[in-house]
């Protein structure tokens, strides 16, 4: 059998919990052009580079090669990301000027208007209301999973309430999100007969998810409601809107995004915490150190580890490698924000970090669009988490990891406790 | 408090504005305007904006509280 | 001891207990000074300063403070660090004895230094004709105290403001005014607004972005004349072309006048270009020698560009005098061969009519530009400056996040036109001129002239043909 690539190894299953080893080697191949042809790249100042070259497209529809990764044996993989990123594009997979335009008509709908963009800041108590609720449960009980009882139904709860997804049909989403993304394999294993079943299983998620949105989004054409999907539907501003496809796509995406990576976030930033208990005592001690903190879990665990839908529209030339025309580039953020040349000491975790600008959330016209919700939503809950919980230890470590390469988190963080502060 | 944006690095990202619409402002779509001396109410709010600045563009003063002490 | 230990000794030695002086207390000044600490020099720091009033940030007057959004005394800078400085505020520094390394003060003070930071910057050119000058309601816009004054006159409200000169102050200025809805007439000498720094293709945008927000424009066109009322009010202004604009406030942007003037006889190569100096911020001296003990820093410095032909350029831009003073701070502290050039690719933004305009490199170096990126029609696009087939420059409205991609094709001499992008391309992608005007001729040059015959004894002079 042929050796694997550093990358190739990094997005094994077993190599989940740590990776970092395999993007260190990876490293010293700053732009890596894999067996599939898929150009992976994996250093700071490279990804910086290509986020803000005009060469390069996001559009997943100008892909001319399936981007799953090739057959381990005979069989060919399928194209699935198609399957799991809806057939409509969406601003993730847009290029300008639609990209920029559909962008700019949704903003407003999440952020408040340009003069007075207040909603995100408007959702602070909400957020310590659910926080505090949450945690308030767990009283009495001396052994919580951080993931199912914490991370994961803050950032649900919120989403739901910004975009206007009846709470109710969260089971529904949920299922169909988790179906879909173990389903999604960009490594070696993507092959085995297993991961062909669960793409099939994944593909069947989608269209419902999407039937789901589509519906939704229906309702809210005859009766506006409350949250952001049926501002989008219903009030168009200067330059119009969307068509229903665009939409829908746009609304799988919210859903999907909004809370995916926030849990693996809070979830990542308990676990690593647990890990660093200089680090956990010293935010102890001054809560204020929450603010940096979450910038530096950002760069320490990216949710998001790379991202998948981006290619070269002419020959680009960086860092040595010709990229040729066509060929899908990965841009492995989770390994550009463990970089030595951009960041001291990469594999310390410093809360105080200076000069930290990390990839976590990209950068250029596809910064993330939730970033803000996301900031407040991780401040508070682990700046109460922090405060709260009496003599937190780590169960499981490494903890067992969820399937997906590109939003990387733990399924459980077991946690036992002393009990739980007022 | 005192701030001051580096608008040569700002590449209008907003997110600042987001985090405290009091002090970060934008006109049309990307030029970014702000309040160089904010309450120190505010201190807090551009605390955040500071540090979720995707360029880091934003300085804030590191001296505040010693006031005076750039003329004593 | 070697010479080499006793250099370092010198150095040590200077670090712990040298005396250096910074004239000039704005944006480079201040940067300068937090960097000689930061450095670890420890000696004793004097820092001169005309203007009364501590460090403040210049772009905000013409922008939220005119706006009248932030009061003018709301700009001062945030310090980086503790300075431990002597201030000499309110006062200047009027003469320069470099035999005996003193620097004159207006109070009559000389001031030793080992070594010097000239920080001086510029100041806004004044109307021409002193009396129409002085006539209530005639401002420019350089100071916080003029941006104060000015916002005051815009607040009153005025029935109509005139702007003079059309390049960015005068353009941020007239954009304000229109947010105030405040009628304004902006008469421009070229042929557009903004013609010397981005060329008269852009000047033309930038002339429709400002008719199509009710601006008065008129160009190519000159103001002869200003006239006031029995009471000193400038009332109206006669236009070249034999109209009348009635206006009660008048901002001439005129551009501006580097502060040299304290350094006259001081044997320095300073005149109206500013004060030349190397890559690393040592000025030179007349004859165009480095010297030792002097250095400059900020939009009163001028100094060779390794991307641009080794020309001169002064930059006068908020990033040249962070930059520039670290660079100098640096230097002041250390030797050769551990001096730190400052090599910043120029760059400078600017807001007005709701729109970022932003720009990398020196787009006057260029003859050529390409629409290289989104739409003209929506002034949200990108364009690439060329010159013999390499791009020296771009410019961006409202495209700033796609600034880094050409400035890094700048610093690698990339050529021209630049590799088309993926998506978004603009209609037209063919380069044309990018009509910059002829350099004019500035007035009152001093004339260099060479004395003396033999090779030793040849020197320059200055020989000040004032008018
Ligand atoms: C209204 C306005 C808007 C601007 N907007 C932008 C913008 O949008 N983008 C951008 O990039 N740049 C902008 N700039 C330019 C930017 O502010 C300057 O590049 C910057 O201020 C230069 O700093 P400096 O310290 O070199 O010079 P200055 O700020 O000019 O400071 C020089 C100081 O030295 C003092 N001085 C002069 N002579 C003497 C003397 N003999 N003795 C003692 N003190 C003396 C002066 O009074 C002044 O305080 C703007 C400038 C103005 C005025
Ligand atoms: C910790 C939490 C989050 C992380 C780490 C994160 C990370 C990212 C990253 C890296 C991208 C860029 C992908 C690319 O390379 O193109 C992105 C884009 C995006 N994110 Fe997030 N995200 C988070 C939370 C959210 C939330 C809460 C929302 C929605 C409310 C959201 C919505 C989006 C959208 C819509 C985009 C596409 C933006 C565009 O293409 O213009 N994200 N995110
Ligand atoms: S967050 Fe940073 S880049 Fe974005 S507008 Fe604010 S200062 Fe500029």
């Amino acid at each position: 059998m042929v050796e694997e690539t550093p990358w190739q190894q990094a997005l094994r299953y077993a190599n989940r919990a740590n990776p970092y080893p395999f993007y260190e080697e990876l490293r010293r191949t700053p732009v890596a052009r894999q067996p599939d042809g898929t150009y992976v790249v994996s250093t700071y100042q490279e990804i910086v580079t290509l986020l803000h070259d005009p060469r390069v497209s996001s559009d997943i529809r100008k892909l001319p090669v399936p981007v799953a990764a090739p057959a381990e044996g005979s069989a060919e993989a399928e194209p699935i990301t198609e399957a799991v990123i809806s057939l409509e594009p969406n601003i993730i997979t847009q290029d300008p000027p639609e990209h920029d335009r559909d962008r700019r008509m949704m903003m407003p709908h999440f952020v408040g208007p340009p003069h007075s963009p207040h909603l995100i800041s408007d959702l602070e108590p909400d957020i310590r209301r659910i926080v505090d609720g949450l945690l308030d449960h767990m009283q009495g009980k001396t052994r919580i999973d951080a993931v199912d009882e914490f991370a994961y139904p803050l950032p649900v709860t919120v989403i739901c309430k910004v975009l206007g997804v009846p709470p109710d049909d969260e089971p529904r989403f949920h299922s169909w999100i988790e179906t879909a993304l173990d389903a999604l394999d960009f490594g070696p294993e993507a092959a085995s007969e297993e991961m062909q079943n669960r793409l099939a299983g994944g593909r069947r998620a989608v269209e419902e998810f999407e039937q789901f949105a589509a519906e939704l989004l229906d309702r809210y054409a005859q009766q506006p409601g409350p949250g952001m999907l049926s501002a989008m539907v219903n009030e168009d501003g200067p330059e119009g809107g969307m068509s229903k496809g665009v939409l829908v796509s746009n609304a799988l995406l919210l859903i999907f995004a909004g809370h995916e990576t926030t849990v693996n976030l809070i979830a990542h930033s308990v676990l690593t915490l647990l890990r660093h208990p200089d680090a956990l005592e010293k935010l102890r001690h001054r809560p204020e150190l929450i603010v940096p903190g979450v910038e530096e879990l950002l760069r320490f665990e990216s949710s998001v580890q790379f991202w998948h839908t981006r290619s070269a529209m002419e020959d680009i030339h960086i860092a040595g490698t010709t990229i040729p025309k066509g060929a899908p580039i990965f841009l492995a953020y989770g390994s550009a924000n463990r970089d030595p040349k951009r960041f001291a000491d990469p594999d310390e975790l410093d809360l105080e970090r200076r000069d930290n600008q990390h990839l976590g959330f990209s950068q250029g016209i596809h910064f993330c669009f939730g970033a803000p919700l996301a900031r407040l939503e991780v401040q508070v809950a682990v700046g109460e988490f922090v405060r709260r919980m009496q003599n937190p230890r780590l169960v499981e470590d490494p903890p067992p990891y969820r399937h997906n390469q590109i939003f990387r988190g733990p399924r459980h963080v077991l946690v036992d406790i002393d009990g739980i502060r007022d | 408090m005192r701030v001051a944006v580096d608008l040569n690095r700002c590449q209008g990202y907003a997110q600042c504005v987001y985090l405290a619409h009091e002090v970060f402002r934008l006109t049309g779509q990307e030029a970014l305007t702000y309040e160089p001396n904010p309450d120190d109410e505010r201190r807090l709010q551009v605390e955040r904006a500071a540090a979720a600045c995707p360029v880091q563009a934003i300085v804030i003063d590191r001296l505040d509280g010693v006031e005076g002490s750039a003329t004593s | 001891m070697t010479v080499p230990a006793t250099v370092a000794e010198l150095v040590r030695e200077f670090r712990a207990n040298g005396r250096i002086v910074i004239v000039g207390a704005s944006l480079a000044g201040l940067r300068a000074a937090e960097a000689l600490r930061e450095e670890g020099f420890t000696g004793s720091l004097t820092i001169i300063g005309d203007e009364p009033h501590e460090p403040y940030d210049r772009p905000p007057l013409s922008k939220q403070v005119l706006k009248g959004w932030v009061a003018a005394d709301h700009t001062k800078l945030p310090r980086l660090r503790e300075v431990d400085a002597q201030w000499r505020l309110g006062v200047a520094a009027t003469g320069l004895d470099r035999a005996a390394r003193q620097v004159r003060t207006a109070d009559g003070e000389q001031i030793p230094y080992d070594r010097l930071l000239i920080a001086t910057g510029t100041r806004a050119r004044q109307w021409p004709n002193p009396d129409e000058a002085a006539l209530d309601g005639v401002c420019t816009l350089r100071s916080r105290d003029d941006a104060a004054q000015l916002q005051k006159a815009l607040a009153a409200p005025p029935s109509r403001v005139l702007v003079i000169g059309a390049g960015f102050i005068g353009s941020e200025v007239a954009s304000v005014c229109r947010e105030l809805d405040l009628p304004v007439t902006v008469v421009e000498r070229g042929s557009a607004p903004l013609v010397g720094a981005l060329g008269g293709v852009i000047g033309e945008i930038a002339a429709e972005m400002q008719r199509d927000h009710g601006v008065d424009l008129r160009c190519g066109l000159g103001v002869s004349s200003l006239e006031g009322d029995a009471g000193g009010h400038v009332r109206r202004a006669h236009l070249s072309d034999g109209t009348i604009v009635d206006a009660d406030v008048v901002v001439a942007s005129l551009g501006s006048i580097r502060n040299v003037e304290w350094l006259e006889g001081a044997g320095l190569a300073s005149g109206f270009w500013g004060v030349g100096c190397d890559a690393g911020g040592r000025a030179f001296d007349i004859n165009g020698v480095v010297t030792d003990s002097i250095w400059v820093a900020g939009d009163v410095a001028r100094a060779p560009h390794v991307l641009y032909e080794y020309q001169f350029l002064a930059m006068e831009h908020w990033d040249n005098a962070v930059l520039g003073a670290e660079a100098a701070a640096h230097n002041m502290v250390n030797l050769e061969p551990h001096y730190h050039p400052h090599l910043l690719l120029p760059g400078f933004w600017s807001g007005q009519f709701g729109v970022n305009i932003k720009s990398v490199g020196v787009p006057p170096f260029g003859d050529e530009i390409v629409f290289t990126q989104g739409s003209v029609k929506e002034r949200h696009f990108a364009a690439a400056y060329g010159r013999r087939g390499r791009i020296v420059a771009a410019v961006t409205f409202d495209h700033g996040k796609w600034l880094e991609y050409y400035g890094k094709l700048i610093e690698q001499s990339g050529p021209f036109p630049p590799p088309p992008p993926g998506w978004d391309q603009p209609g037209d992608m063919k380069p044309i001129p990018a009509e910059f005007p002829q350099p004019g001729v500035p007035t009152a040059i001093p004339d260099v002239v060479l004395t003396g015959h033999d090779p030793s004894e040849r020197r320059a002079e200055f020989r000040s043909r004032r008018r």
